[in-house]
């Protein structure tokens, strides 16, 4: 019994078992990830996740700024996909403030975020496919994604941590030529996202690493919380995007990628096939890019009334939720971040069990975790 | 910027638990019901089976150390059959320790572990109740209005990473 009331449950660990510790140190692990692997021969049968190696204590400092000075902050959690985070965080205090961006701001917002959506997908597919052992899709995946990242430096002068948002609109216009950089990006696309299709989608071998491999149904995975990828390949067809939109997401045609099984494999379709919607929502926000304001009419000082907000968006691992509780100051009063990582990441447990020691990397690598948002 | 909430939701609250329902708002748009510590495993068993909230999406706390009922346990639930929010916020007093969520929503699992973690909240009949992101060890919560910004455990970290404690 620990002093603070804590129960020192130890259920995992019986006298003749093999433990096998994966990590924190280690290439697969996608950051400071420990799991502990309980074997039966090279069975898993049991494993248990250490985290908080990556714990900053964002929520805490979030209670010791004001609303604009935070807004760093929470690029560097996802920091795969901090413009979805930027998103996130700046439309949730919007909404605490009961003002709206601007219409050419929300479009803009809408064009980086799926373009990002595209970056983190290709970080993820390059890096998952790299850790199953295919070494060549990730190159092939970096070369599109510095595409994206060249944007993003003209827009902000950001590649990965890019505050690219304000509350209450955007700091920076559209460069001139962001029309056309994002169409040249998104007229080559198609045939790239075709060549990581043709190298790993009817590879015997990628389909014998990762079918059936990580199996998470769809009753399990609402049980669980997991949301992204992950609830969509494993058949239920639901986006935020689309079930509650936000920034500009109604006015354009999407479909929502579901897979059937719930296994690795189709985690992988899903992906890709949302790298191709994400594609066509650029194409058709950057034909009609509305003119206008960039920034709604927000004082320098921002005090939003007392209450509290909750705003989420698809970020693309997940449901990135903020709960945001304003005490009327310039402070706010409490900054709660609902990390779609952290919760996929508890299902982790469910999807081992019975795989082989092999595929665990596999299946950590499906769940598309970044551990500055599991740890926050 | 709450004001009173009275539709359909609420009143099937109210009627099925009565005096559990502790009070029915709606701020900026969003609605919460503010419930009874007491009830809450039947509320949340009844929010998942007749009122289809099949999500738990988010689960925390709030500190309001000057309040007599310390702190708002806050369970953000969404349906996807209605496509609908709701917010329930418990209030518990510093000591109180509310049932687990994890029997109806295993979702829950880590997300009480936090709130363990960086409030002291204790769940009553969690399965793996310990610390997830602080050390085993760490003593304080620090998630908590009295927990200063810079503020450590200063004997772990002399303890256990040989250095001491300093900004």
């Amino acid at each position: 019994m620990h002093e603070n009331g804590a129960q020192k449950t130890d259920t995992l660990f019986g006298a003749d078992e093999l433990v096998i510790n994966m990590g924190p140190q280690h290439p697969s692990t996608h950051g400071v990830l420990r799991v502990k692997l309980k074997l039966d021969g090279e069975r898993v049968v049991g494993s248990e996740c250490v985290i908080g190696y990556l714990h900053r204590g964002v929520e805490k400092i979030a209670e010791n700024r004001t609303y604009q000075q935070f807004a760093p902050y929470v690029d560097r959690m996802d920091y795969v996909a901090a413009v979805s985070n930027g998103l996130g965080y700046c439309e949730a205090v919007e909404k605490l403030l009961v003002v709206e961006a601007p219409p050419r701001a929300r479009v803009i917002r809408t064009i980086l975020t799926e373009l990002q959506r595209i970056a983190s997908h290709l970080l993820w597919l390059g890096t998952h496919a790299l850790d199953i052992g295919a070494l060549t899709p990730l190159f092939y995946c970096m070369r599109e994604r510095e595409e994206v990242l060249k944007i993003f430096e003209k827009y902000c002068g950001a590649r990965l941590t890019t505050h690219a948002f304000r509350i209450g609109g955007l700091q920076y216009d559209a460069y001139d030529n962001l029309e056309k950089d994002v169409e040249r990006f998104c007229k080559d696309f198609e045939s790239r996202i075709q060549q990581y299709s043709d190298l790993l989608t009817g590879n015997s071998i990628w389909i014998g690493r990762t079918r059936n491999v990580g199996l998470l149904n769809s009753a399990d995975c609402i049980a669980l919380g997991a949301s992204g990828p992950v609830l969509r390949a494993s058949g239920v067809k639901w986006d935020m995007r689309k079930a509650m939109p936000y920034a500009a997401y109604d006015q354009y045609k999407f479909e929502i990628p579901v897979g059937t099984r719930g296994d690795t494999y189709d985690r992988y379709m899903v992906c890709i096939e949302e790298m191709r919607q994400s594609r066509l929502i650029c194409l058709q926000a950057i034909e009609n890019i509305p003119t206008g304001p960039i920034m709604a009419r927000v004082g320098k000082v921002l005090k939003p009334p007392a209450g509290e907000v909750y705003h989420a968006i698809e970020g693309p691992k997940g449901i990135l939720g903020y709960y945001i509780v304003s005490d009327g100051s310039v402070q706010p009063y409490r900054v709660r971040i609902r990390p779609p990582s952290f919760i996929n990441l508890q299902a982790l447990d469910k999807m081992i069990r019975g795989h082989l020691v092999t595929d665990v990397v596999a299946i950590i690598g499906t769940l598309d975790i970044v551990l500055g948002e599991v740890d926050r | 910027m709450q004001v009173p909430l009275d539709n359909d939701l609420s009143r099937r609250y109210r009627e099925r638990f009565g005096a559990g329902i502790l009070d029915a708002l709606e701020d900026r748009k969003q609605s919460i019901l503010i419930v009874g510590a007491a009830q809450l495993l039947e509320i949340a068993r009844y929010s998942l089976d007749e009122e289809k909230f099949d999500l738990l999406e988010d689960y925390t706390a709030v500190d309001w150390p000057r309040r007599e009922k310390r702190f708002d346990l806050v369970a953000q639930l969404y349906s996807f059959t209605h496509n609908t929010r709701l917010r329930l916020k418990i209030p518990l007093g510093v000591e109180e320790r509310p049932s687990t969520l994890a029997t109806t929503w295993p979702a829950a699992n880590w997300l009480e572990r936090e709130i363990f973690d960086l409030f002291g909240i204790a769940f009553l009949g969690h399965p793996n109740l310990k610390r997830i992101l602080l050390p085993d060890e760490w003593q304080g919560h620090p998630l908590r209005k009295d927990y200063d910004i810079l503020q450590q455990d200063t004997a772990w970290v002399r303890e256990n990473l040989d250095i001491e404690s300093g900004q």
